[in-house]
């Protein structure tokens, strides 16, 4: 695996399940009871995930899946609906216009390149709070700090699942 | 492979920017007609039913972890939070048992003041500081003295009778002899009818006697006494005691008449020094032998 071709990375195979499975894992994990200072830290899981599948399989996660996983987190959040579809819009939008250009660069490289998308997805979910009640929590915009930099550490893990998938049917 | 992705990527169906324009757009519409309208909320809860199992699995780790806490406190610390608590609760009880005497105390200057603006006379109040331990010399001695101008002689008080006479005074102390020594007189009367009489006591703190009452003497049990003021040393009308007991044996000349001091003499803290009272002109010296009896000057007679 390790003479695995950069851009080759980008060619591994994934089964549905397997991008359901990961979609719904990221789901969990934002549900989880956060508390305080772990709210305000808490990144969000669905749109790091949601951004690897834009960036790595493009054509079968886009943002059709990404406003339907917004819903999702809307119904979970209470917050209105749409407010969360609009921003993983955004930000579906963003990673499949960044898809090409991420296979050029490393990891570290690639969370630089991502975190203006995290942000602005952060950017028109306050924008949308801020219409509606008036005033943005500024500790919000934490959040898409540490999902840039959760980026490498899930896409890692996230390919080693990819390579280890028993149903893959192209395994090397 | 890079070719035939973006060939298949656009031969799949809009660009990413219309569709990005069609789900901003259905997202906006949403969110105006969410937070205009009620439409939603029908389809919200049914979503939210089915989501409710998974946010109920997700807290479970949370819940298990809170629970396996309360269930596995350590001993020790049961031990050390329960002696906290009861040290609290000793403190606590302590300060509630302070707290009844601050209200019985105020509850009790408030009933002096009300015994200061009926009677005429000065008064002061002074606090109980010591009282002797003797049970046959209960003296008490109140922290008002010769700086606050009390005078021996001068009768002490509480809200509601005579307790005792200044015997002694010391520059910041007062002694009190109370009116249940042993042998200290009192001239009183009897309320109802204005009979005369001495009260002495008994050397018990609940008991005063009346000395040489005739048998036939107009004396009932429940009779109020009340100073005279007749030798000048009590104000008159002073309650002191009540006739609790009466006993008319004709073996014997006088009647045996006990009695209850109405004031709580051996039960209060506060009481009020009376002074300023009305000088009375010399007693004329033949009378003096005669009337000994009766006028006692109100201090401790040496049996």
């Amino acid at each position: 695996m390790s003479g695995f071709p950069k851009d080759q990375e980008f060619l591994l195979p994934a089964s549905n399940t397997f991008i359901v499975l990961s979609l719904l894992a990221a789901l969990l994990l934002n549900w989880l009871p956060w508390r305080g200072v772990w709210l305000a830290l808490r990144p969000d899981f669905v749109a790091l995930v949601l951004l690897y599948w834009c960036i790595h399989k493009p054509f079968r996660i886009g943002i059709g899946i990404a406003w339907m996983m917004g819903m999702f987190a809307d119904v979970a959040d209470a917050s209105l609906f749409g407010q969360h579809a609009l921003a993983y819009s955004v930000l579906a939008f963003g990673g499949i216009v960044l898809h090409r250009r991420m296979q050029m660069f490393d990891l570290r490289l690639q969370a630089l390149q991502i975190f203006p998308v995290l942000l602005l997805t952060y950017v028109v979910y306050a924008a949308v709070h801020w219409q509606l009640h008036g005033y943005v929590a500024w500790g919000f915009f934490i959040g898409s700090v540490v999902s840039a930099l959760l980026w490498a550490p899930l896409t890692m893990l996230l390919q080693a699942l990819r390579h280890h998938h028993p149903s893959d049917p192209d395994k090397l | 492979m890079e070719h035939t992705q973006s060939f298949r990527f656009f031969n799949r169906g809009p660009s990413p920017a219309v569709r990005l324009v069609f789900f901003v757009l259905l997202s906006l519409l949403l969110l105006f007609v969410d937070a205009r309208y009620q439409y939603l909320e029908s389809a919200r809860s049914a979503l939210s039913v089915l989501f409710y199992p998974l946010q109920r699995l997700v807290a479970v780790p949370g819940a298990l972890w809170h629970q396996a806490d309360t269930i596995l406190v350590l001993q020790g610390n049961l031990i050390r939070d329960n002696a906290q608590l009861r040290q609290q609760h000793g403190v606590d009880a302590a300060q509630l048992q302070q707290l009844q005497v601050l209200q019985a105390d105020n509850q009790h200057l408030r009933q002096l003041l009300a015994v200061q603006q009926r009677a005429d006379y000065p008064m002061q109040l002074a606090e109980i500081v010591y009282t002797e331990r003797d049970i046959f010399k209960r003296k008490l001695f109140l922290d008002k003295g010769a700086q606050a101008n009390v005078l021996a002689g001068q009768v002490v008080m509480d809200d509601s009778g005579v307790v005792g006479q200044v015997t002694r005074v010391y520059p910041w102390l007062s002694e009190v002899t109370l009116i249940t020594d042993k042998d200290h007189a009192v001239p009183v009367h009897v309320l109802r009818n204005g009979l005369r009489a001495v009260v002495f006591g008994s050397g018990d703190t609940s008991d005063l006697a009346l000395r040489y009452m005739p048998i036939s003497s107009d004396i009932q049990e429940g009779d109020v006494l009340v100073t005279s003021g007749i030798d000048g040393t009590y104000p008159p009308g002073l309650p002191v005691a009540r006739v609790s007991h009466i006993e008319r044996d004709p073996a014997y000349p006088f009647a045996r008449i006990l009695c209850a001091p109405v004031a709580g003499v051996d039960k209060q803290r506060q009481l009020l020094i009376l002074s300023g009272l009305p000088k009375l002109p010399e007693r004329p010296e033949a009378v003096a032998e005669t009337a000994t009896d009766k006028l006692k000057k109100g201090r401790r007679k040496k049996p």
